[in-house]
């Protein structure tokens, strides 16, 4: 029996803003009127480590996504979505940003990081659709790399059972004024990008 | 209004609707945004909001003011109530004025600590009644029910909240915030507020007989919740008591569920569920706190109920989460298990462990005091963002707050004939460095500390101090010089260093090194993450054709160097700090002149 609406998982590196893609969804969540839970990562993770960030839409149990629950994954960094692709279940949809960030263990030589076909061919086998984009691309389109996290915010609204205003009226309520426009922007290539 | 809150969010909006007039914390994680939510909130309220300078001054501070009659909170993690037991154990004794709650959060599977210890048990050897929360707004409700359970039995209470309370969230419903109580006042009552054997004996004796008032009233508490369906039960403990239920609704059971919330655990309850049924399964996080009284209980009214738990599979280390619990319930009913998805493919990932930011000061500091003290020295260390350098080689201990310094004497006193040069940070060591550096100068350690300053909390998100010269709230303040309390509390040679100097950092160690006595080196250097949040503009560096290759810049380990084919190069990640371009035995790394 699903204890769950909509299960999503948002993965990353410390630092990217994966916090602000759960705050704003559970934020709309709310002003919808749905129970939402979540579970997310501080302290010493935060510092270039790999972060997991859980958010459940109309749920009243556990803040965390069970293995193989999640509807949606949504990775910030595309070794953190192969590392995190466990989540998904088999119906479930991956939204991928295809730019990596390399770990200290591979910039001092001590550990490889695969080229990126080799990280998104597991995908295949694993969940009803997955899709990459260069989201960081598309953010600089935007007006700014660093809102790389809304254009993943953008292609997740698809897939979430959120009406997309509500979505944005969270978003205003985040993210600085001076930066809304550039913001809004991402949000709609984001959005884009899966239609 | 119903809010998207964290739950130390939710905590903090409990202590506001509680009428809270004073809140004293140190930080901790998981526990350090009650207090920063709390100086956000707080707008002009008369309210005392302070970092105090370890958890042992936070509670004190804040039973002063429950004597007062104000409602006081302490905040800490589960470590803090470690260094806060010595007023935690007497307090129970002397009980409070306005309520006293004291708020401690725990790290099961050490997500973010150096241990796992279970604060219930803390609970139950003070004889204080804990609270232990499923989700954020149910710590906000019993932040407000903590103060009023406080307030009848005149004794303090522990709210605690797991690190997946803490740092949940959830929609949670919020009330209104009454004004602040103010204008407290000090009534004396030796009786009651000096704890002299005379006195202690008699709350002693006290403390003991409300133990059952209490009981009583929190078997009526909301928190613990009933539910009789079939003969097989579950009885679950805070956030295991979600998991349980989720777990239930999941495979469609018909069992009877018991939850529980509150410490002393609601004995009659308990007592009816193990008459009901021939099974139980107690699922709780870490100790088997719940399970022992189950265990008591049963020996009394049922002894031919099967008791499953910490025996069968119930972990008592690290979390239990839905799929645990789940698997566990379905073992006990005979129902297939649900496998947690093996990740093979992620296999070919290189790890990501957290690391030193690009540019730390500490890397930089750590690099010279190898360079300078060898292989062969012994390197204690304390618990802060440096503690991740132990890649380095120069952290060979990690125990407990400020425990470097008093290892390190130890060790030395032990007979070690080697170097010994002990770090920890400016936070750590106003928080428990300073009595062991006064206790090396008074017992003559020859040894060398090294302050790691880069003046604020970092690890747990840039908390000020008293170096900082800033309060909670934001006031300047007093500004503590390192140096002068270094050389009050006796060490012999004492000096500042910018580590981002790599020469001067290097004949500082070695005049620390060939000390004969007890020597100080200070490293000071803003942490890059806030240096760069107050607009700091960096240089910029690159590397020149003349590099060869020979990888020591690399070594380093910063993550803004990398190699690109045979040569180093810089990626946007640099911050500028230039000691790559110091060590670069070819110069061959140079700034970029704008």
């Amino acid at each position: 029996m699903r204890t769950s609406e909509c299960d999503i998982v948002i993965v990353g590196v410390g630092g990217q803003g994966v916090i602000l893609i759960s705050d704003v969804i559970g934020r709309a969540g709310v002003m919808a009127g749905k129970p939402v839970r979540g579970a997310e990562t501080h302290g010493m993770a935060q510092r270039g480590g790999s972060v997991i960030n859980h958010t459940r839409i109309g749920c009243r149990f556990s803040p965390m996504v069970a293995s193989g629950g999640a509807d949606v994954l949504i990775a910030l960094e595309p070794a953190e979505a192969l590392r995190f692709a466990h989540f998904l279940s088999p119906n479930g949809v991956a939204l991928i940003n295809t730019m990596p960030v390399l770990p200290v263990t591979v910039t001092t030589g001590a550990a490889r990081y695969p080229p990126l076909d080799e990280i998104l061919a597991p995908f295949e086998g694993l969940c009803r659709r997955a899709v990459p984009m260069d989201a960081t691309a598309i953010a600089k389109k935007a007006g700014t790399a660093q809102a790389m996290n809304v254009v993943m915010l953008g292609a997740l609204a698809r897939y979430i059972p959120l009406k997309e205003e509500l979505i944005l009226e969270a978003l205003c309520d985040v993210v600085p004024p001076k930066f809304l426009d550039a913001n809004k922007k991402a949000f709609s290539l984001g959005k884009a990008e899966v239609e | 209004m119903r809010e998207y809150l964290l739950g130390n969010a939710a905590i903090a909006r409990g202590l506001l609707e509680a009428g809270v007039g004073l809140a004293a914390g140190y930080p901790g994680t998981p526990s350090s945004e009650i207090i920063e939510t709390l100086v956000d909130l707080k707008g002009d309220r008369p309210l005392h909001v302070e970092w105090s300078v370890n958890e042992k001054v936070a509670l004190e501070v804040a039973a002063g003011a429950s004597w007062t009659g104000i409602r006081a909170a302490a905040t800490m993690k589960h470590v803090g109530l470690n260094v806060a037991a010595d007023p935690f154990m007497t307090l129970a004794y002397l009980g409070v004025g306005a309520g006293l709650l004291v708020i401690c959060a725990d790290d099961p599977f050490c997500h973010s600590s150096q241990n796992e210890q279970d604060s219930r048990r803390y609970a139950q050897f003070a004889s204080i009644p804990c609270l232990d929360p499923s989700d954020p707004e149910e710590a906000k409700d019993m932040t407000i029910y903590g103060f009023e359970l406080s307030e009848k039995f005149n004794i303090p209470v522990m709210l605690r909240p797991t690190t997946r309370v803490s740092h949940a969230r959830a929609d949670v419903e919020t009330g209104t915030i009454p004004p602040v109580r103010v204008g407290g006042q000090f009534v004396k009552n030796p009786a009651r507020r000096v704890a002299l054997p005379v006195h202690a004996r008699a709350l002693h004796t006290e403390l003991i007989a409300k133990q059952k008032a209490i009981e009583e009233a929190l078997e009526t508490a909301p928190w613990n919740k009933l539910t009789l369906r079939g003969n097989v039960g579950i009885i679950a403990s805070g956030i295991a008591g979600l998991y349980a239920e989720e777990a239930i609704r999941d495979l469609d059971l018909e069992v009877s569920l018991l939850r529980i919330g509150t410490y002393p655990v609601p004995a009659k309850m308990i007592c009816s569920m193990l008459e009901h049924v021939t099974r139980v399964m107690v699922v709780e996080e870490l100790e088997p706190v719940v399970e022992e009284q189950v265990e008591r209980l049963a020996r009394i009214v049922n002894p031919a109920v099967e008791i499953l738990g910490k025996n069968e599979s119930i972990s008592r280390e690290g979390e239990l989460d839905f799929l645990r619990v789940r698997n566990a319930i379905a073992l006990m009913q005979g129902i297939q298990e649900k496998a947690a998805l093996p990740n093979t493919a992620a296999g070919i990932l290189p790890p990501r462990p957290p690391a030193l930011c690009p540019g730390c000061s500490h890397r930089a500091t750590f690099y010279a005091m190898r360079k300078v003290f060898g292989k062969k020295a012994v390197y204690p260390s304390d618990i802060g963002c440096y503690t991740m350098a132990v890649g380095m080689g120069t952290v060979d201990t990690c125990l407990c707050m400020g425990a470097s310094i008093t290892l390190a004497s130890g060790i030395r006193f032990g007979g070690e004939t080697e170097g010994i040069c002990c770090s920890l940070g400016d936070s750590t060591f106003l928080h428990g460095g300073m009595t062991g550096l006064l206790n090396a100068a008074y017992n003559k350690a020859r040894i060398t500390v090294t302050i790691l300053d880069n003046s604020t909390t970092a690890m747990t998100g840039h908390q000020p101090h008293p170096g900082t010269g800033v309060t909670a709230t934001g006031e300047p303040t007093v500004q503590v010089s390192l140096e002068a309390l270094a050389r009050a509390l006796g060490a012999g040679l004492v000096e500042v260093v910018d580590p981002y100097d790599l020469e001067k950092t290097l004949e500082c160690f070695q005049r620390a090194k060939e000390y004969p006595g007890l020597s100080v080196v200070i490293a000071r250097q803003p942490c890059v993450i806030k240096a760069r949040r107050s607009g700091a503009r960096p240089r910029a560096f690159r590397v020149s054709e003349e590099c060869q290759g020979c990888g020591i810049c690399v070594d380093f380990g910063c993550p803004a160097i990398e190699f690109e084919g045979d040569k180093a190069k810089i990626n946007n990640l640099c911050t500028g700090c230039g000691v790559c371009a110091e060590i670069c035995p070819g110069s061959s790394i140079q700034e970029v002149k704008r």
